[in-house]
């Protein structure tokens, strides 16, 4: 590795000791090397970001077909024939097995491909050696294998949805006996083994991802950035890599066992069923053992979708406030206690699944406990709007957009967290709502953020502001539009995942809530298409970057515009102070940048 | 036709180029820079966030004055009473909050929007304000989790009315029967490799008590004021029983028997004057009409709530509550599965 020109973890000592040791790499990399099988933190960055967004448009896409039919059931849409052809979409109406199979496949994707692959993928690629002064991650060989694993995975994801049975179809949460007997659905025949193919492959990626962002972050700091200097986004990487690692593992042997009951005859999860005209001869499974497993990552999976955006807004929120974030150290704390507590709550998932009701109270008391460390982070990012002199980047219009949907969301949370109240409307529209407010929206909306943010970085050219307002403008009302009266629909018994609600009487009266909803999520729809242009635009004819567009502290702005291995030409700096040294008193700017040393007297971490 | 519309969109293309390269030539002649944020931006979106924060209140009040008739009736069972009670008292909690930090967040994006001479308070954190806002919410969800596992624990314990019915639900792929246990009141026991012919829900031909059993479909009867213990079973996947109008839901899972247990208070003949299902049904038959279709009476129903496949959306089954000499009335009408098997 060493002989090659890309960086590991020796050269990065090497580099450091001889400031002109570093030229020696700049010799001509192949197109291979350089944009497909890179090792370079920021190309791989590049990679995840890229195809996250494909993977969005996709499951954007699905997302609006599904929308149409419950908008208007029955209805012909020659937009559907177009997209799913005659099979599942005869006449332009969505097969009800089709309409399965969408809702499965644009969760997954936005939750695992989207929103932890490409969030954390781009993200910590982009973010942990810049923001630390690391030459690259800890392994750079790892890196790029964790690309891979997650680039197969999404093509075996996309390429299942074009097999003749159709896609995986029993929601994203895959329960079994569903999802474990091809009898049962079209979705669970040859669909369902590639979904949990592509599933085992992800959380390869995952690991190889997640192991490597400890690592660096632990081992690699550059001289002087000390954890408690350490900025938030580092912070929340760190803590959603740990989650990542000590739960992924735990999915995967959840669905190696699904592949077990489904290939090989074993009953880890099936009992006494009798399907497709025969009893089987599986006995002594339970899938309540699924459930368990699944949302033992489940739940901590929500925080690892969460966790960093709310390090990127932070950043965010006080480089642009021009004021350090409030309680730096509570924003630490919270963080580690929402990491905690994630691993504890996964059971009110299952308060209605036939759980012992006492296990089920014991889950009730520690959720309901993360509702704290929470409302103290939604706090903070307040205050530290408070008295700032705030400027209104996109990236800061989508991460006060994060704050709101962080709060709307997780207040109802507090009702689903409570087994009594969740009784009536667990997986109802009101369980759909909450968490596309607070998970999905809070997460896209930091993705968002961090791309406007940090796209100086990643592309050196400027995204165009004045589409930047537009879009965000159009995503907010849009999202509000969409997901808001779905709270409605929940507390009218609207059930989740019905292909029509025409079918019982009681939901006749709901239909124009159900329009508002299409509506909104068509409008919002098309709001990405002028993002899709400014990201793709920009990134070949935007403005050139400054080296630092948006006066910031931490580390990645001190690096020279253009993306070269290594990341510092010389030596790796130095870092004197914290990240958020924002309208410092007795200072010439009002940002101090965490190379500059103290003066003599001045304090570091928010005294002066 | 296509041609033209093929043309239109070759035109459009070029004009946008065109258009693009003129903004990207004359954003060389500028001094400032397109992405660079200036004192306008920060007005225009500060006023923005504060319009916003208002049109989001109107939208959210808009839609409780113009939906919340359209929530389910209240409870009509003795528990949901109290679920109700609890329900609405952590709605205006969450509301509230809801209200009042969006509100702050909103006008504090609005108030301090950034000026060219304005400079932002150096304020990194205040110990007692955050203890301040770690110890209210931690008392409000001491409250919550107190109230909250009273009624759990109440509702989820084991039925104690030696007057009880015992109803078992079986769910498969996708209907709903109903077993009542018969005159001996035991269920009889099952076994699923039975299952096939008549025998729809696997009932242990070796065990007697299983012989006078009632099975129903698309409709079952309950008495009112009688606790109703209801033991669910699955067939093949995992369904959920749902029943929202008794605030009553439990998953039936393959392989074992779950229990949810209530005591229903309304008959359907009594919701059916009740002057808030009235207007329910009003608006329903209104939609229905439009819709060309039959109009409707307000009947109990049972829901799948958990994905069972293709026809998930349509598993139904009406529940019709009554007096007890009608519900004994009906009883009387069923007939028992060994009847049933030898005719």
């Amino acid at each position: 590795m060493g002989s090659t020109h890309t960086t590991t973890a020796l050269e990065h000592e090497h580099a450091t000791h001889h400031d002109h040791s570093h030229h020696d790499d700049h010799h001509e990399e192949s197109f291979v090397s350089k944009y497909i099988f890179s090792m370079d933190h920021k190309m791989i960055s590049r990679q995840f970001l890229i195809t996250a967004v494909i993977m969005a448009v996709v499951a954007m896409t699905m997302s609006i077909i599904f929308r149409l039919q419950l908008a208007w059931p029955g209805e012909k849409f020659a937009f559907i024939n177009a997209i799913l052809g005659d099979k599942w979409g005869k006449d332009g109406i969505l097969d009800p097995n089709m309409y399965l199979a969408l809702v499965t496949i644009h969760g997954t994707i936005m939750v695992f491909m989207v929103l932890t692959g490409g969030l954390s993928g781009t993200f910590s690629n982009l973010l942990i050696p810049y923001q630390i002064g690391a030459r690259d991650m800890a392994s750079g060989f790892m890196n790029m294998l964790s690309y891979w694993f997650f680039f197969v995975s999404s093509a075996i994801m996309l390429g299942s949805c074009f097999i003749e049975d159709g896609p995986a179809s029993p929601g994203w949460t895959i329960y079994p006996p569903l999802s474990a007997l091809p009898e049962a659905m079209p979705g669970s025949k040859l669909g369902m083994t590639l979904w949990l193919t592509s599933m085992a492959l992800f959380i390869v990626s995952s690991l190889l991802g997640g192991l490597n962002y400890i690592i660096t972050i632990v081992n690699l700091r550059t001289k002087g950035m000390s954890m408690t200097r350490l900025p938030l986004t580092c912070w929340a990487f760190l803590i959603t890599a740990i989650l990542g690692v000590l739960s992924f593992p735990v999915l995967f042997s959840c669905a190696l066992l699904l592949i077990f009951d489904r290939s090989f005859g074993t009953s880890f999860y099936l009992s006494d069923i009798y399907i497709g005209g025969r009893p089987l001869d599986n006995v002594g499974g339970s899938p309540i053992l699924f459930e368990h497993l699944f949302w033992f990552l489940g739940h901590p999976e929500v925080y690892i979708v969460l966790l960093p955006a709310l390090g990127i807004t932070s950043e965010i929120i006080s480089t642009n406030s021009r004021k350090p974030i409030f309680g730096y150290r509570a924003m630490i704390g919270s963080m580690l206690a929402i990491g905690f507590l994630s691993f504890i709550v996964w059971g009110h998932h299952m308060y209605m699944t036939g759980m012992n009701p006492f296990l089920g109270s014991v889950f009730v008391f520690t959720t309901l406990l993360i509702a704290i460390p929470s409302a103290v982070k939604a706090f903070n990012y307040i205050t530290t709007l408070w008295k700032g002199n705030i400027q209104y980047t996109p990236a800061m219009l989508f991460s006060i957009g994060l704050v709101s949907s962080f709060i709307t969301g997780g207040v109802t949370g507090i009702i689903l967290a409570d087994s009594t109240l969740d009784i009536n409307v667990h997986d109802t529209y009101f369980v759909v709502a909450h968490f596309h407010i607070v998970m999905g929206l809070s997460a896209i909306f930091g993705m968002f953020a961090g791309v406007y943010h940090w796209f100086p970085k990643m592309f050196l050219r400027m995204m165009n502001k004045k589409l930047g307002y537009l879009h965000f403008w159009i995503t907010f009302i849009s999202a509000y539009g969409v997901f808001f009266p779905q709270h409605f629909l929940g507390l009218a018994g609207v059930p989740r995942r019905y292909y029509t609600n025409s079918n019982f009487p009681m939901f006749d009266n709901l239909v124009d809530i159900n329009i508002i909803v299409t509506v909104a999520a068509i409008i919002g729809a098309l709001g990405q298409v002028i993002f899709l242009f400014n990201f793709f635009y920009s990134m070949f004819r935007g403005e050139k970057a400054p080296q630092n567009p948006w006066n910031s502290n931490t580390l990645e702005w001190t690096t020279p515009m253009a993306n070269i291995h290594g990341n510092w030409p010389g030596a790796l700096p130095v870092v004197h102070r914290w990240a958020y040294d924002y309208s410092k008193p007795g200072q010439e700017h009002d940002f101090v940048p965490q190379t500059v040393p103290l003066a003599e007297g001045e304090h570091d971490g928010g005294e002066h | 036709m296509k041609l033209l519309v093929l043309l239109a969109i070759i035109l459009l293309i070029i004009a946008g180029h065109q258009l693009l390269r003129i903004i990207e030539l004359s954003r060389g002649l500028k001094k400032t820079k397109e992405w660079q944020i200036n004192d306008t931006d920060n007005d225009m979106m500060g006023k923005a966030m504060l319009a916003f924060m208002i049109l989001f209140f109107l939208f959210f009040f808009w839609q409780i004055n113009r939906w919340i008739d359209r929530s389910l009736p209240a409870a009509s069972s003795e528990h949901g009473v109290k679920y109700d009670a609890l329900w609405d008292a952590n709605m205006y909690l969450i509301s509230f909050v809801f209200l009042v930090t969006n509100f702050f967040l909103f006008y504090f994006a609005f108030k301090y929007r950034g000026h060219k001479n304005a400079k932002a308070v150096f304020y990194s954190h205040n110990n007692k304000l955050e203890m301040l806002w770690t110890v209210i919410p931690a008392s409000a969800l001491a409250f919550i989790i107190i109230f909250g596992l009273k009624y759990w624990n109440e509702i989820m314990s084991a039925p104690t009315d030696v007057n009880k019915v015992t109803v078992e639900l079986y769910a498969k792929q996708f209907d709903w029967t109903a077993r009542f246990p018969g005159k001996d009141g035991k269920l009889g026991s099952t076994d699923f490799r039975q299952i096939g012919g008549t025998n729809s829900v696997g009932l242990d031909t070796a065990d007697a008590s299983g012989y006078d059993d009632i099975l129903v479909k698309n409709e079952f009867h309950l008495p009112v004021g009688r606790e109703v213990e209801m033991l669910m079973r699955s067939r093949d996947v995992i369904h959920s029983a749902y029943m929202p109008h008794f605030r009553a839901q439990m998953n039936c899972v393959p392989g074992m028997v779950t229990a949810f247990k209530f005591k229903p208070t309304k008959t359907t003949a009594e919701m059916r004057q009740d002057p808030y299902v009235k207007q329910l049904m009003a608006g329903i038959n209104k939609q229905r009409e439009k819709e060309g279709k039959e109009p409707v009476e307000f009947d109990y129903v049972l829901l799948c709530n958990k994905i069972c496949g293709a026809s998930h959306y349509n598993m139904q089954m009406t529940i019709i509550v009554e007096s007890e000499q009608d519900y004994n009335k009906w009883m009387a009408k069923q007939r028992a599965l060994k009847t049933l098997a030898s005719n």
